[in-house]
Parts: structure tokens; sequence; C-alpha cells
């Protein structure tokens, strides 16, 4: 077991620094100029240079990165090129609604989409099986401004029920992580129904209904904890996805997550940002991914980790 | 030392300002109660020296103040910080006398010291300030840094002498823009690189809070220097709202002013409401659209291809993909700017001339080009029609749909044979002709990296303008804007741009928000000037 988390640690801490490399190397390569941003049109020449000297950005890409990577292992993220703040305090102020929305987020995507996946095991073949696969395959294919702009029209313009988009309360999370949990149910639903399915022709739960078990205790006591470990596995890699930022409905519901500042810091080539965004949600997602391994064994024990 | 010529032109640079001075607030102004105004990006810096967006120019406006302003609602100097000043005779030394007992939002009281400590910083290269360059006049600037710049001198507590090494007749104006704002020096000390989160200023407003992401929080400034102003006890500004959002929380009471405008897809449905139309504000806007021709690259270096493609385009049909928001455009300069050429008719819409003044250039066959373009709506949209007017005249234009940076830079590098402008078309920076000519049109925009996207270059129309510049005398104010009409029509000649449209400007307000229409397109402080509105109990 130890041998196993150190060397999974270790991988993980060379996959970061491989993003760092990439995401770096292609900001460097890229055919657009952090300093005319930063400069402005109306700056000279001298100006621009005088700016370029200043950042560095006039040495060779060795030595940026190697300046970058030194003060980041000092726990210095930077400054943002034209907010002049923190990387780090950017970043910290926007985490906890991002991942307030990502529990939220997640919360209904489950529930939403292991009903789903369960009941469309169950009556496999059947009518109501190909109506619920078929709305997961629209739900995942939906656009996801115009979801996100139904819902809000609907629940908080029309009905009342909730706040028009902002950040704060209970109210203000449960429209925009139920457009999450639709949009991202699909995905979870499907899952579920090709994992439970394989379990249920197992001969454990052959010998379950041999004994005369309710169905109900079959299917939550002994088919359900076995169909649900990829279903873990899946979480790990949404976790990533919601760190890298979910743009579109936090711009929609004003959610103050890191989505619409890394969206702003690509628009302006605001490298320290980007870069920051980039290796948090990396850093999320190698978590996500080993804390997922981690637990498997607790649910299945046949897992071992070696 | 002072003639009487001299004094004369004094007072007649005074006596405009002065009057304008005069400007009565609305009557009917109460004072009390706070707005909301929402924008979908968060706001950059609130750095005077550094912020140079159109979301934080106008904040920036109302927590600082310069030696010199604008009447609200128009693009008419008066005095701000500064209660007079007189310029030499040869319009080299510019004294200003300060206002007494102005105080910072900390409390101290301003002094010439101060306005020194500003134009030292905003030229100081380590500032990186975006607007150092508009500083150039002033002498000493080209060895500006730590030691300040020489042509800025205290001359006591309440007067400030500057001194420029060559005559500026857009000087008063660049003293208005908001890179020279007065700032404490312990303020900027204090916060370091944070003075754009914690700025302290002489301004209507102070920054009351700030939590990144979602919102800002300006509060009155009950020690404002100018009496009467601002009426609004706070401002609150929303950010990371979907302007569509903006304009459902509007229609719901919760916004007063959405920052961002009105959304495209949603402004066909609020003017065809007579209830919501009535609360939309329209006014022009010194701003122009315009694809660049690359003279540098066959075939727009023969004049009769870039004459050919300015008779082309169809600019009306241009002007209704974006609802007709806009006029069509004849020249570089937007009518509502001094220097505009009335009268002048530019080149009307006439596919079959262009077509035989291709021929004319030996190109019958028409040819293939790339024309680039910023990826945000509607600008392909736009793209997609320039490209259809091109093809019917035989030119191939192949769309190079790219982010804005990446448009930037192509523009910069020349490697861009054709540009469609928008969402970086030319906003000016003060109301002057000569803010439309030397980035974007004269010779020293044309460098490598430069934002004169045409690498357009004439020697003579550069001395032109130069000689239009140093015409600083008050007097010579007309001349100097004949002088100004013909270095544009000169560009017409030469056409290496096709002028496309002047966006025009619609905000809109709720229904308890109070003010004449002026403040709500104010040329200078969009979306509204935040100093002079106020709203209904």
């Amino acid at each position: 077991m130890a041998a196993y988390l150190i060397r999974r640690l270790i991988q993980s801490a060379l996959i970061l620094l491989g993003v760092s490399f990439i995401t770096f190397f292609l900001l460097y390569v890229l055919p657009a100029d952090p300093v005319r941003q930063i400069a402005g049109r109306a700056a000279t020449a001298e100006t621009v240079e005088n700016i370029r000297e200043q950042l560095g950005l006039d040495k060779p890409f060795v030595v940026q990165y190697a300046r970058y990577m030194g003060a980041l292992l000092q726990g210095d993220m930077g400054r943002s090129y034209l907010q002049k703040t923190q990387v780090a305090e950017l970043i910290l102020s926007r985490l906890p609604a991002t991942l307030l929305l990502m529990v939220g987020a997640i919360f209904c995507e489950l529930v939403l989409g292991l009903t789903m996946g369960i009941i469309a095991a169950l009556w496999r073949g059947r009518a109501l099986d190909q109506t619920l696969m078929v709305t997961s395959f629209v739900t995942v294919s939906a656009p996801q401004f115009v979801v996100s702009l139904l819902l809000l029209y609907v629940f908080a313009v029309k009905l009342g029920w909730f706040p028009i988009g902002g950040y704060g309360t209970f109210a203000h999370l449960v429209l925009p992580a139920v457009t999450l949990g639709i949009l991202g149910s699909g995905w979870y639903s499907r899952m579920m129904r090709s994992s439970m399915i394989d379990v249920l022709r197992a001969d454990y739960i052959r010998t379950a209904r041999a004994k005369g078990l309710t169905r109900a205790r079959i299917v939550l006591r002994h088919a359900l904890p076995n169909a649900i470990l990829p279903v873990i596995a899946m979480i790990g890699i949404d976790i990533g996805i919601f760190m890298g930022g979910i743009v579109v409905v936090e711009s929609v519901f004003g959610w103050p997550g890191i989505g619409q500042l890394a969206w702003q810091a690509i628009q302006r080539v605001d490298i320290p940002i980007i870069m920051g965004v980039t290796l948090v949600s990396a850093f999320a997602i190698v978590l996500g991914n080993l804390l997922a391994d981690l637990i498997a064994p607790f649910i299945d024990p046949r897992i071992k980790l070696r | 030392m002072k003639k009487l010529l001299a004094s004369t032109a004094v007072m007649l640079a005074l006596a405009l300002p002065v009057a304008a001075q005069d400007y009565t607030p609305d009557p009917a102004a109460k004072p009390g109660g706070s707005i909301t105004i929402t924008y979908k990006d968060d706001v950059a810096t609130l750095d005077p020296a550094i912020g140079y967006d159109w979301q934080n120019w106008s904040m920036i406006k109302s927590l600082f103040d310069g030696l010199m302003d604008y009447v609200p609602g128009t693009t008419t100097l008066r005095p701000g910080l500064a209660e007079s000043y007189e310029i030499s005779e040869d319009g080299l030394v510019y004294t200003f006398k300060l206002r007494a007992g102005v105080k910072f939002h900390n409390g101290r009281e301003m002094t010439a010291e101060d306005v020194k400590y500003s134009l030292d910083r905003v030229t100081n290269p380590a500032t990186q300030s975006p607007g150092a360059g508009f500083f150039g006049a002033i002498a000493g600037f080209d060895q500006a840094g730590d030691g300040g710049l020489s042509g800025v001198e205290v001359v006591d507590p309440l007067t400030v002498k500057i001194t420029l090494s060559r005559p500026d007749a857009t000087f008063l104006h660049v003293m208005a823009l908001n890179f020279a704002s007065v700032v404490p020096k312990e303020a900027v000390d204090e916060a370091g690189a944070d003075f754009g989160k914690k700025p302290v200023g002489t301004g209507a407003y102070k920054l009351a809070e700030w939590t990144l992401g979602q919102r800002l929080v300006f509060e009155k400034n009950a020690d404002y220097w100018r009496p009467g102003v601002p009426f609004l006890d706070s401002i609150v500004f929303e950010v990371g709202q979907e302007p569509v959002v903006a304009l459902l929380r509007l229609q719901n009471g919760e916004v007063d002013v959405p920052g961002d405008g009105i959304p495209p897809a949603k402004f066909t449905e609020v003017m065809g409401d007579p209830a919501q139309a009535a609360r939309v504000v329209q006014g022009g806007q010194l701003h122009t659209g315009y694809i660049t021709l690359n003279v540098t690259t066959p075939p727009f270096d023969k004049v009769e291809v870039r004459k050919a493609v300015n008779m082309a385009i169809n600019k009306e049909r241009i002007t209704q993909i974006i609802n007709g928001r806009a006029i069509p455009a004849t020249q570089p300069l937007p009518p509502s700017m001094p220097g505009y050429t009335e009268g002048y008719a530019g080149y009307a819409y006439d596919p079959e001339g262009a077509k035989k003044l291709l021929a004319d250039a030996g190109l019958a066959d028409g040819f293939e080009t790339d024309l680039y373009v910023m990826n945000t709506d509607p600008n392909p949209r736009i793209a997609q029609a320039i490209q259809q007017d091109l093809a019917a005249i035989g030119i191939k234009a192949n769309i190079q749909n790219l982010a804005q940076a990446n448009v930037i830079e192509a523009g910069g590098a020349g490697t861009a044979p054709m540009i469609w402008s928008g969402g970086m078309g030319w906003i000016a920076d003060f109301p002057d002709p000569s803010n439309f000519y030397g980035p974007i049109l004269g010779c020293a925009g044309a460098a490598p990296g430069g934002w004169n996207w045409s690498k357009f270059c004439d020697e003579a129309l550069d001395a032109k303008a130069v000689e239009a510049d140093s015409m600083f005398d008050p007097a010579k104010a007309e001349e100097r804007l004949k002088l100004w009409s013909d270095v544009y029509m000169g560009v017409m000649e030469e056409a290496p741009w096709v002028p496309v449209f002047n966006e025009e400007r619609y905000t809109m307000k709720s229904e308890r928000m109070g003010g004449e229409d002026a403040l709500y397109v104010d040329p200078v402080s969009i979306p509204v000037n935040y100093d002079y509105v106020w709203v209904k109990q």
C-alpha cells in the first residue's frame, strides 16, 4: 500500500510537471504577444520593449520556464499581467464558489444519473429504457447556454422561485447545480446502466434471487455496490473538469467561479493566470483520480493496490 | 516676460472652459439612493496609470480627478483639480493653479507635489503604464525614470509648471486623460502593485468594497470638492453576468444599467416594445470600424485596388447586420469628432466601377487574399458580408477567424493583407482629431508591432499632422481643424482603409434613473456619468 502510494505520488508529480511544461510551451509559441495586451494600443515601441524586459519575456523559453517553476516551487504563482493582482489571490477568491458548485453539480448528476441508469437497467430493452437512454443522449448533447438560460427564465424570471443569478445563498446554488446535473447526468446514467446490466447477470445475483430475497434488496444491497465502481472513477474525472471551469453556466448564472477567470485570461493572453488555473485544475484531476483509486478497495475488496 | 498677445491667448483659452464650468446639474436631482450596474467581465484594475479599457475608464474617472476634465455629457474641456491655467506665448509652458482644500479619500490635502508625483509615476517605465506615450511632449520624457520628469516643476504648494519640449495642441486633453489622474504617494507606496485594488483618489466616489469576481461598491465621497455632487450614496457593480441575464434582471427591477449594453439578440425585441424603448438613450460615439488594406502587400500596394475595395463594400448592408446600430462611415473620423469633413461622400457603393478599377490595375480576373477577423459575434458575420461583397468583384477573400490577441499580432507584424477592425475598432482616447492619426494611420504606428495595420506611411501627411498639433493657440483652433480635415482627406485619396461604420451607443436604464439623456451617452464616461446621475425615490 505504502509503496503503491509513493509510486502514484511520484507519477502525479511527473504528470503535473509535464502539464506545466506543455502549457508554458504552448503559450510561448502562441502567435499572440502578451506584452501588446499589457501595453495597449497607444504604447510606443520603447514602452513595449521596456515592459517585455521587465517581465522577462525577452528571455529564451528555457529561462522563462525555469524562472516560473522556480517561483512556483516557492509558492509564488506570480502576478496577473493585466490586473497586477497575485494569481494565487485571484484563484483562491474564486475557489469556494467553484468547489461549492462542483459538489452541488456532482450531487445532482449522481442523483439523476444513477436513478435513470438503474431504472433503465432493470427495464432493459423496454420502452422505458429506450426513453431514458434517448433522454440521456439529448442532455449530454444539449447546448449549455440554451439549457441554462431556459431554466433561469422559467424558474427564476417567470416563477420567481430562485434568484436571477448570483452567489451567496443555497437558493443561488440550486439552478446552476441542477443545470449541470441535468447536462452531465447522461454520462452517469449510461455508465450505470451498462455496469448494472453486467452485474445483474452475475451468479451471486442469481443466488440471491434463488434465496427469495426481494427485488429491492437484491438491487440495493447486492447489485448496486458492485455496479457503482466505474462510476466512482468517473467522479474523479468529473472533479477535474469542474475545476477547469464551467464557463457558460457560470456566466449565465453570474457564478464567480474559476471558469470565468480562465476565460477572461485566455482572451487577454494573461499567461500567469492561464498557467495558474491550468495547474490547479490539473492538480485536481490528478488528485481526483488518485482518490478514486484509493477508495476503490474499500468498496470492492477484490481490488488490491499494488 | 508675458506680452499682451500671450495674455489674450490665455484669456481665450480660459473663456470657454470657465463658461462651460457653469454646468448646472439637474435641478430636480435628489441626493441619495444606490444603483446597480452589471458587467460580464471582472474589473481589471482601478489604478489610473494602468486601467485602459472602456469598462474601468469611467469607474476610474469617478474615483480620481486630473487637472482637466470635461463638461458632463460633452467633449468640452473644463478645469478639474486645476482652478485655472496659463499657456506661455510659445506654447511650451503650462502653469496650473490648483484648487485649495481638495482632499484625497484618505483625508490628506492634495498639493502640487502630488501632481508632480503622479506625472512622474505614470511616465516612469517601471510603472508599465500603457498611457505613458501620451506624455511624450513633456520635457525630459525620454529620460523619465526614478528621477522623475524634469519638465514638471512644483512652484508652490498650489502651483505646478509643466514645460513641453514641443508645442502640443492636445496637451490639455492629455491632462484630462485618466492617466494624468492625481494619486497620493503614500497610498501608492503602501499598496504597491495592489494599488489597482486599493485605489485612493480625490474623486466623487471612493471604493468601499471589492469582492474579486463578484462585486465592487463605490461609496459617495462626502468631502468631494465639487459642491452638490455626486447624488448617489453608492454604486454597486456586479460582475460576471451574461448580458442577456442582465437584461432579464433589469426587466425584473434588479439592475439599473446593464454595463455591456443591450445584447444583439434582444435588440429588436427591446426596441419593439415602447415601454422598454423609452428607457433606451441613443447617442454618437467616437468610434470608427474599418477594414485595413496592407499597402505593403501586393496587390494592395496599388491605389486602384484599394479604391476598388472601398467601392465594393456595401456599408449599408453591414450596418443592418448589427441591427442598424451604426451609421455608414465615409472617412476615418466619426461625425461627432471635431475636424470631421462635412459634405464628403467618400467612396460610394459601386461594384461595376470597382470592377473597372481592378481591370485598370491589371486584375480583371480578381485575386485571392486573406481577411483577418476577431472571432466574437457579430464580427464573423460582418466578415462574411465583406467576403460576399468582394466576391462580387472577383476577389476571393479567405476569412481568418482568430482570437483578438492573434489578430492584433498579425496586424502588428504586417502579415495580414486585410483586417476587419471589429471588436478592436478605434475609440478615441480624447475628443481631438489627432487621436485618430498617429498610432493607426501615421508612420510611427506602421513600425512592426504598431497599430497601423495598413502599414500606411505618407511623410507629407505626417508633416501636416505635426504642423497641426503644434498649433496650440486656441485662436487658431478652426485653422487647426481644417488642417486635420485635409490630413484625413489625404488619407482617403490613398485609401489604406475602408471606413465602414461609426457605432452608435444605446444605453438602457431602469425607470427610476434620473438626469438628462446626455449623461447616459457621455462621450467620455461609458456607460454613464456616475457623478451626475440620480435616482427617483
